[in-house]
């Protein structure tokens, strides 16, 4: 059987289980934006007139468009898949059928990143409705939130492969995610922390999802889009490798 | 079917398989028997390629695994020891999903969902969920499971553990209908009399190695006498006048075996010293079990 078809079989797999929450994820996907943006957007807008040549509604709807895509890959690839994976012993049936492990991995991703790109199609609705999209450059957006959650997806794999229990997931969350959200230029330029901290954050993913993003949705011109690409199809490449390797070591034993 | 030879696993250094050699032909019903911690399941992860061998070969379909996984169980059923049936579906739509995972499309398959529902005699529950059935409906899901790709291998790994009376003769009847249509099975179990019924052969392992085989019928007849009086709360003299009158004798508990090939002896023996609580029965493939592999707990 075609990796392809295998793949697509777990993606169906968690798009039907989804498909019947629709509710709650609409909910928590347009009602969470929708209230950040009246909150930051508008209050934290009022003091703070412009931003890298936009209004701060702009500059955060912008920037919550990535660090959303962030999160719903996140955890869905660490709860989600952990489930699956441990408690529900899902993994182990497919391993009955001609899946691989690699099959489920990547099936697994891909699905993780149509959620974030779904998550990322309602937030950009909302965004849309507060007059925070300018140009037809949003049309690439939502691709390049579906490439961003590949990547968020792949990495918080490595971390699901590993856990031994959910608290686990603390370690990489506050340890790694969190200070993404808050260095990598979703509510402030990266431009104005001091040098080193610049320097680090130019290291890390969310610093380039948002490089992509925001001019999109914003109507700029895009700068070094291929640098930003290839840094986030390098944390693709390396951290599905590491996944991979671990999976294999977790569930062939 | 499955041929395996000098097959070995060893988790972190402690063997777990040391060694074993058999074969199961197309067409057969075979068993596995052995105490817990025996090596089964691990021999069953080994032949559906979710465990890499630690040595020896192992071929199934004429396929070298695990090289092999993906088509062998392509071909092959599995109702593994615990049940994962997918909690996010009901009934139906667990056979219908897993279908697809052997690439078997939802027209495809219509069909023969009802059908497999009728054969697990689930007939009218394919609405239920999953949390909502008993643990035999559980069982009997799995194996229906197990029949999506209509495979030609069925690996059955404790299908009755934990099921009545009842649900337990409803499986062997599948399983002895499955077998007619020439369906190979390797099943493991710790029922004796379940094999005994359904297996053309049995392999029995102990700690990692097989240490016997054969036909049930022909494996009791080599192994222990053929007549077994058992006496239950048996008094030191019980036990002595069996072995006056030449019975081997064994005991497990406060229970007295003796075997022997001459029951009328015996059976006048224990008449005058046991009294009323003396059941006569032939020799069954549990006294061949307990025989070989001793009385003592394992684990
Ligand atoms: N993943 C594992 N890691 C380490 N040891 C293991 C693992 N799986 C099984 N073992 C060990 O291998 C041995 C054989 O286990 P296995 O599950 O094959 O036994 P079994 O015959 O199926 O027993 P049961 O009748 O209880 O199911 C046991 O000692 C067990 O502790
Ligand atoms: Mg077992």
């Amino acid at each position: 059987m075609a990796m392809g078809f295998a793949m697509l079989a777990v993606w169906r797999r968690n798009f039907l289980v989804w498909r019947r929450l629709l509710g709650p994820s609409l909910v928590l996907n347009i009602g969470e934006p929708f209230l950040i943006l009246v909150g930051l957007g508008f209050g934290v807008g009022h003091f703070i007139r412009e931003v890298g040549g936009m209004s701060y509604l702009d500059f955060v709807a912008s920037g919550i468009i990535a660090s959303s895509a962030m999160f719903t890959a996140s955890y869905e690839a660490l709860w989600s898949v952990y489930t699956r994976m441990v408690p529900q012993r899902t993994y182990e049936a497919l391993l009955a059928t001609p899946l691989g492990v690699a099959d489920i991995m990547l099936g697994e991703v891909l699905w993780c990143a149509t959620k974030c790109t779904f998550t990322g199609a309602c937030i950009l609705l909302v965004v849309s409705l507060f007059g925070s999209v300018h140009g037809p450059g949003v049309l690439l957006a939502l691709p390049v939130v579906f490439v961003s959650g590949v990547c968020f997806a792949s990495m918080a794999m490595v971390v699901t492969t590993r856990a031994r229990s959910y608290d686990f997931f603390s370690y990489y969350l506050t340890l790694f995610i969190t200070p993404m959200f808050v260095f990598c230029g979703v509510f402030y330029p990266v431009e104005v922390l001091p040098p080193a901290a610049a320097a680090v954050a130019q290291w890390l993913p969310l610093t380039h999802a948002i490089a992509l993003l925001r001019p999109l949705v914003v109507g700029q011109p895009l700068t070094q889009p291929l640098l930003h690409f290839a840094v986030l199809l390098v944390y693709t490449a390396a951290s599905l490798w590491v996944a991979l390797k671990f999976a294999r070591r977790r569930l062939l034993v | 079917m499955i041929s395996a030879s000098g097959l070995r696993k060893s988790y972190n250094g402690r063997e777990a398989v040391c060694g074993v050699d058999f074969s199961v032909a197309a067409g057969a019903c075979a068993g596995l028997l052995g105490p817990n911690g025996a090596g089964k399941t691990t021999v069953i992860r080994m032949i559906l390629g979710q465990s890499p061998l630690s040595g020896g070969e192992l071929a199934v379909f004429g396929l070298a695994m695990p090289a092999a996984a993906a088509r062998v169980r392509a071909r092959t059923g599995v109702v593994p020891q615990l049940d994962n049936l997918d909690p996010d579906f009901t009934a139906a739509e667990n056979l219908e999903t897993y279908a697809r995972y052997f690439g078997i499309k939802a027209a495809q398959f219509a069909g023969r969902k009802e059908a497999l529902l009728d054969f697990a005699a689930l007939g009218g529950r394919g609405d239920a969920r999953i949390e909502t059935l008993s643990g035999g409906m559980r069982r009997r899901l799995s194996i229906a499971r197990a029949l999506v790709n209509d495979p030609q291998l069925i690996v059955l790994d404790e299908p009755t553990t934990g099921l009545d009376p009842q649900a337990r003769h409803l499986i062997w009847a599948r399983l002895r209908r499955l077998r007619q249509q020439g369906k190979t099975m390797l099943l493991t179990t710790h029922y004796m009399e379940e094999a005994e019924r359904l297996c053309d052969e049995v392999f029995i392992m102990d700690a990692g190695r097989i240490i016997a085989r054969g036909a049930p019928k022909e494996l009791i007849r080599r192994t222990v006498e053929p007549h077994v009086f058992e006496v239950e709360a048996a008094a030191e003299a019980a036990t002595a006048a069996a072995q006056a009158a030449g019975a081997r004798v064994e005991t497990v508990g406060d229970v007295l075996l003796a075997y022997t090939a001459e029951p009328e002896a015996v059976a006048a023996a224990l008449k005058t010293m046991a009294g009323p609580g003396v059941l006569r029965r032939p020799a069954s493939l549990e006294d061949v079990f307990l025989r070989l592999t001793g009385r003592g707990l394992r684990d």
